[in-house]
């Protein structure tokens, strides 16, 4: 039995990376994450190291059945990020992709708030370099972004913790809540990693700026930690089911106008969170059960995604949907590994998708909250269409885009296939994946009432997308339409979501652009203060300096006279 | 008590102080250099065995000659002293292996000797400066240590290094005269200049308009020393010319030794006044420390010379320094001070880095930077561990500084502080980032990536104060209980 934090195995691991010869570096990396996922396996839930220092008790290590979950996908995605990048070899990715999984990994079985924010800070330090791993003048700038936002978010915590601290004379990392101040600051924290609605721009921002593999390891970790810091923190918090249902939706009218498909999916992964959300803020064991399982299986299935449009960049040099089509003919392998995972995402039956999300929805229909349920379903059409329907579509089929290429490389692809597996695998046999959820597994994912629900669903959604794209290409003869009740999905639906999508779109473009201008504003002001040039950094003459003296004189004196 | 143990507050001053002139006698460069390393070295010797005697058997009082308290001149070290004494020492005997190479390069032959020379009387005006428990001995060293601070400036191979000197002397010498005229009404109010007798007679003439005006005086003059803003001006041209060795030195030493004087004179000399309260000032220290810390960062922004980048940083870190005096709860101060160990392990370093640079580069223009995390690697990764620390991330010093400061903040209630703390953590990642990113991510103009690192002779000095503060900052429990003794000791005096 271990009583170490298992994330160290990947950060010191990651540490003489740097030393080895390329070939047994390479064999390295892949053993790393099985040593970590042996050893999560092995920990003994109820396990607690704690360390004593300036007198705080840290707990560098609590292993619960909460923590055990991301412990054991976590390592899995990253064997799967690292045999994607097998062909991979840029020593920076290598090891700051280790040192994020590693701190990812070590931030889940951090017992204490204060050994939280170390490695809260180190994913955030650690992952920029993935985005800056593509060495252009924009992955820069986006990682500068990314970078700022991500420490922010450890800022913010840390004042939080301090507030918390201060309040309850704990630092244990247990159930926080928002009634104080402390608790809603640290809900900001969480809530910027989780990309929750408004501060959610880094993610679509910064993810597909990074390199075709970093992406894929990016996409895992950071929003999947929030996802189960919230779990601990915030369960329960009815405000967060409202905040999860916004982010299922509005990512949609993004998603579906994009172009770049690694934004299409950045949106989608926005949108999975969203369910997460909503199944921490109901909080019961069912809805923490399904927010655990859908994490797990919605890392294995966005992995596969971003796998299957960086195996698309990587041969291509493009992700634009505008510029793709037509690849199955050179990749069918590739665009086999791609469709499974968009029926994953979709949730069709028998694809891991389903299994989890069904769990969700249930405990939301359980709670009795319709509303909610209903835009969660709305999310689920949503997401099939623009996940399931579009990536695929565009990249693989769609019109021929002339590219002839290469299939993807063997790593690529057995990461892929691996994935796919344990994508089907979990859909046909959910039970391996309940045996280590948190709480004790009451549920039937493959109820008929379920399937049919999920394929009325499914089947209507993939309708709608069939129509959107005639409406694209005969708008005449389809405003000539007679329309009856089929109205309401053929043009109320279409011109609604058209409408609120462009209003939604330039709000936020608005805020943003304002929110840029003010601190372009206010850089140029403080520049015109202390830039070089400025007043406040130039040499002074003597004479100055002692008039200052004597003014800061007057200042003391008149203070004491009042 | 042994012979040593006794006078070791006294040695530690004498040492040096009568080493100093041998320097010139020695002349030669090599000769000078190794006496001045073996004085530098035995006087660390004799400040650690003072601090363990203190921590120990507490406060330490030494009559010169014999002569009794008030009439007398004493030695008064309590923790507080005996920690500054043991910065000064420390930081000397790293500084003094590193000076060789350095000064070598940058300062003629035939001068060497004089850098010796001033080097040791400086150190013993600081270490005097922190023993001495005589106000106006305090005056005669901080005169000691600021005259041979403004030669060892001018020393410098930019021509620009005469003027900031000049400059140096100028204000520092309005500085000392601020003291002196301060103490001289306090002197005429009281009759005595000896701070424990000052501290008992002080509160009957409290609410004099003299006793006024004097608070005023001291204080001013000691914020001209530790450069508090906008106090601050001399500063930055003063480090930015200085040889990397002089800047290591005083920067980690001058402003940290006269941030002591002031802690001494506000909670040892009036502490019983409580002057803060008494005169209404707590708001105006708290705002000129925040103002310190906000200028102070954002003008480091701006440099494009990383010596006189991290010069405005350092009036940002005194800021926090008297953010810490200023908030005046034990938490607070135990900030403050732990700070002034902490900033001089972390600012030491990093000058020493760009010591390392100027040596191998013959600049510390930012844009002479480009490419350094190839060209230098040891020396690069230093800075980048010295940054850190100045940003204040975990397993540093500056973090352990931070957390006892914001907590002190809220102890008091008050969040916008504690917030403003965190924020200006944030402008020292965008400065250091700055240097950080030429290091790493833009090449040099002449493409030059060749391995040129600087001598193992100024990296092991580097690495010894950077290594310093990372391991102060995962194990801080003997900084944190000296210091928290220390603020103890102090705020015992004002009840």
């Amino acid at each position: 039995m271990s009583s170490f934090n298992p994330g160290l195995i990947l950060i010191i691991g990651a540490l003489p990376v740097a030393l080895l010869p390329h070939a047994l570096r390479r064999v390295y990396l892949l053993v790393l994450p099985l040593i970590g996922l042996f050893v999560v396996h092995n920990l003994t839930p109820g396990t607690v190291v704690t360390y004593e220092t300036l007198g705080l008790t840290l707990e560098l290590l609590r292993v619960d059945r909460l923590a055990m979950v991301w412990g054991y996908i976590f390592n899995i995605a990253a064997f799967l990020a690292m045999l994607f990048a097998f062909h991979e070899r840029d020593t920076m990715q290598q090891v700051s992709a280790l040192i994020y999984a590693g701190a990812a990994i070590a931030a889940v079985f951090a017992g204490d708030l204060v050994t939280l924010f170390v490695y809260w800070e180190l994913t955030a330090i650690s992952s920029v370099f993935l985005i800056w791993a593509a060495r252009t003048e924009r992955a820069y700038k986006t990682g500068m972004r990314y970078l700022l936002i991500q420490v922010g978010s450890g800022v913010i915590l840390l004042a939080g913790v301090l507030l918390w601290y201060n309040d309850t004379g704990s630092i244990q990392f247990g159930h926080i809540g928002i009634e104080t101040l402390a608790g809603k600051l640290i809900l900001i924290a969480f809530g910027i990693k989780c990309a929750f609605p408004l501060l959610h721009n880094w993610l679509q921002d910064a993810y597909p700026e990074a390199t075709v593999t970093g992406t894929v390891v990016l996409s895992a970790f950071t929003t999947k930690l929030a996802v189960y810091a919230l779990a601990r923190g915030y369960a329960g918090t009815e405000m967060l089911i409202y905040i999860g249902a916004t982010m299922t939706a509005f990512p949609i009218f993004y998603a579906v106008i994009e172009n770049d498909l690694r934004r299409v999916l950045a949106y989608s992964l926005n949108n999975q969170l969203g369910f997460m959300v909503v199944g921490i803020g109901i909080g019961t064991e069912l809805s923490l059960n399904g927010t655990a399982s859908h994490a797990f299986s919605h890392i294995l299935y966005k992995a596969l995604l971003f796998m299957s449009m960086g195996a698309v960049l990587y041969r291509t040099g493009t992700c634009k949907g505008s510029e793709l089509g037509g690849l199955y003919k050179s990749m069918p392998f590739t665009t086999g590994f791609c469709i499974i995972g968009a029926a994953s995402i979709s949730a069709f039956p028998l694809f891991s998708g389903f299994v989890s999300k069904s769990m969700i929805l249930l405990a939301v229909a359980e709670d009795h909250r319709w509303f909610v349920w209903g835009t969660l379903l709305f999310a689920s059409a949503g997401v099939f269409h623009h996940s399931g329907i579009k990536i695929p579509y565009f990249a693989f089929f769609a019109h021929d885009s002339g590219h002839r290429v290469k299939e993807a490389p063997w790593n690529m692809l057995l990461a892929m296939a691996i994935s796919s597996f344990l994508c089907i695998f979990i859909g046909v046999y959910p039970q391996m994946l309940f045996d280590i959820l948190p709480y004790p597994v009451v549920f039937e994912p493959y109820t008929s009432a379920h399937v049919i629900n999920q394929l009325q669903l499914l089947l209507f959604s993939a309708l709608a997308f069939t129509v959107l794209m005639l409406y694209k290409i005969y708008p005449p003869e389809l405003k000539s339409t007679n329309l009856d009740s089929d109205w309401i999905y053929r043009k109320f639906m279409p011109c609604v979501m058209q409408f609120a999508g462009k209003w939604i779109v330039r709000f936020d473009r608005g805020v943003r652009s304002e929110t840029l201008k003010v601190l372009d504003d206010i850089i140029a002001l403080i520049e015109g203060q202390h830039g070089t040039k400025s007043m406040m950094s130039r040499s002074m003459h003597a004479g100055t300096m002692a008039l200052i003296v004597l003014s800061v004189l007057l200042v003391f004196l008149v203070m004491m006279m009042i | 008590m042994t012979f040593l143990s006794l006078n070791m507050s006294v040695l530690a001053v004498i040492v040096p102080l009568m080493a100093a002139p041998i320097c010139v006698l020695l002349r030669h460069s090599g000769l000078a250099w190794a006496w001045a390393t073996a004085i530098a070295g035995i006087t660390f010797v004799l400040s650690i065995g003072l601090l363990q005697h203190i921590m120990a058997n507490g406060t330490l009082v030494y009559e010169m000659g014999g002569w009794d308290g008030p009439w007398g001149i004493v030695y008064h070290i309590d923790e507080v002293s005996a920690l500054v004494v043991m910065i000064v020492a420390a930081i000397a005997a790293v500084v003094m292996p590193y000076a060789k190479l350095s000064i070598e390069r940058e300062i003629p032959k035939e001068r060497h000797y004089l850098v010796y020379c001033m080097f040791l009387l400086c150190m013993a005006g600081l270490i005097g400066m922190a023993v001495t428990g005589d106000a106006f001995n305090l005056f005669v060293f901080l005169e000691v240590s600021s005259l041979s601070s403004y030669v060892l400036i001018s020393l410098g191979n930019d021509r620009r290094a005469l003027t900031a000197s000049l400059r140096y002397l100028i204000i520092g010498t309005l500085g000392a005269t601020f003291y002196v005229i301060g103490l001289g009404m306090i002197y005429m109010m009281t009759g005595s200049l000896n701070m424990t007798d000052l501290a008992t007679s002080l509160p009957e003439v409290q609410d004099t308009q003299t006793i006024h005006v004097a608070f005023a005086f001291v204080i001013i003059g000691f914020g001209l020393k530790l450069a508090l803003f906008p106090l601050h001006i001399w500063l930055p041209n003063a480090y930015t010319y200085a040889p990397s060795a002089v800047t290591a030195f005083l920067a980690a030493t001058a402003t940290k030794v006269a941030v002591y004087a002031m802690l001494r004179l506000i909670y040892t000399v009036f502490g019983d006044v409580n002057p803060f309260e008494t005169y209404g000032l707590r708001g105006v220290m708290i705002a000129l420390a925040l103002l310190g810390m906000f200028a102070g960062s954002l003008l480091a922004i701006f440099q494009t010379n990383v010596k006189r980048l991290l010069a405005y940083s350092s009036i940002a870190q005194v800021g926090y320094m008297v953010l810490g005096i200023s908030i005046g709860n034990a938490i607070a101060l135990e900030g403050g001070i732990i700070h002034m160990f902490n900033h001089a392990l972390m600012k030491g370093g990093l000058f020493m880095a760009m010591g390392c640079v100027f040596y191998m580069v013959g600049s510390t223009d930012l844009k002479d930077m480009a490419g350094m995390g190839k060209r230098m690697p040891l020396t690069a990764a230093a800075f980048v561990i010295g940054g850190f620390a100045l940003v204040g991330t975990p397993l540093t010093v500056g973090f352990i500084s931070k957390f006892y400061l914001v907590q002190g903040a809220l102890a008091e209630g008050w969040w916008p502080i504690a917030f403003m703390i965190m924020f200006a953590s944030l402008l020292a990642v965008i400065y250091v980032w700055r240097v950080v990113e030429v290091m790493y991510f833009q090449k040099p103009a002449d493409g030059d990536l060749s391995y040129n690192e600087a001598p193992i002779a100024m990296l092991i000095p580097t690495y010894v104060l950077i290594g310093a503060a990372v391991y102060f900052g995962t194990d801080a429990t003997l900084t944190s209980e000296i210091s928290l003794n220390a603020a103890q000791t102090l705020l015992g005096g004002s009840k």
